[in-house]
């Protein structure tokens, strides 16, 4: 069954206090090398059938419009994973 | 004068919205989320809480509920509409009002009372106040970071749409201490803190004159109840 993933992330110009919260534990358990994170989230979406284009059509919509806010988060990949020996 | 509050899955300040109403001299309307019927109510309050568990965010999917539908019909017709902390929120995310909410920036969950300034008195919420006043009222979230794009933020500041401003401390990392917002209109204000926790002496917050005795939200349903008594 065809997989669709979602990757949103927090807009690069706004602070990320979860990401900054994690720097700052890893910097507290002496990951020095690191000197930044930030947390976006990632969906995973089914689809019974093929991944047709009105598919792809349905799926970016909902990303901009329902799985991410655009005033808060960008969309930063859409990817359409379909598992091996699978075609479609 | 009937006011309808919301009550969606995890909301909490539901009862509070409706004691408010009461407390007014209106009388408060529940309604549900499932429902597509307004029942007839003359204003609406979205209220507080943390419904579906601030999943996906902060009242996004409340903001897709089947009476939001007609929430969203109702605003922009004119109607009167309050939101309060999620039920700012869920504003936002309906694109009632203008901006974002976002994580505080400190990270924490902050309860307090909190002194707000009112920017603005030019909305259906806000008459009963007078410009530049000073109020407490209870604040309570973990994510209210008000937050917009510049250019929607020069417009709020420019158009008066900001309402209510942080005073001594900004909670929670809000762009311009912004603690509420009204839509161009003017029916529809959104805010972070609580004016249904400070309507009742007894149980609001402290005050120079005693304990618990401040009622400084009341004047958000007094308003909208005299706007409508002009408009009728």
């Amino acid at each position: 069954m065809p997989t669709i993933v979602v990757e949103v992330m927090p807009k690069a110009e706004l602070l990320d206090p979860q990401g900054k919260a994690v720097a700052g534990a890893l910097a507290r358990i002496g990951k020095d090398g690191i000197s930044s994170v930030r947390i976006g989230k990632r969906f995973e979406i089914t689809v019974d059938g093929p991944i047709t284009d009105a598919v792809r059509a349905e799926v970016e919509q909902i990303a901009a419009e329902i799985l991410s806010n655009s005033v808060i988060e960008d969309v930063v990949g859409i990817h359409y994973e379909t598992p091996a020996g699978e075609t479609h | 004068m009937k006011i309808g509050v919301v009550t969606f899955p995890g909301s909490l300040d539901d009862r509070d919205a409706q004691r408010a109403v009461r407390l007014a001299g209106a009388e408060p309307v529940a309604l549900w989320h499932g429902s597509h019927s307004l029942e007839g109510v003359d204003a609406l309050v979205l209220p507080g809480g943390f419904s579906y568990g601030d999943y996906l965010r902060c009242g996004a999917i409340a903001s897709l509920s089947p009476i939001m539908t007609e929430v969203i019909d109702a605003a922009n017709k004119g109607m009167p509409v309050l939101g309060i902390c999620n039920g700012f929120q869920m504003l936002a995310e309906a694109h009632l009002v203008d901006g974002g909410l976002i994580r505080n920036d400190h990270g924490n969950f902050v309860c307090r009372d909190q002194k707000l300034r009112v920017e603005n008195t030019d909305s259906a919420w806000t008459s009963d106040f007078a410009v530049g006043q000073e109020i407490t009222i209870p604040l309570k979230n973990g994510e209210g970071g008000f937050i917009a794009d510049a250019e929607t933020l020069a417009r709020l500041e420019g158009e008066g749409q900001v309402m209510f401003r942080y005073v001594d401390v900004n909670p929670n990392g809000s762009l311009n201490d912004i603690a509420g917002v009204r839509n161009a209109r003017g029916n529809v204000v959104g805010l972070m803190p609580h004016p249904e926790h400070a309507v009742e002496a007894g149980f609001g917050p402290d005050t120079d004159v005693a304990m618990r005795s401040g009622v400084d939200g009341l004047a958000f349903f007094t308003s909208v109840i005299k706007q409508a008594l002009v408009n009728a």
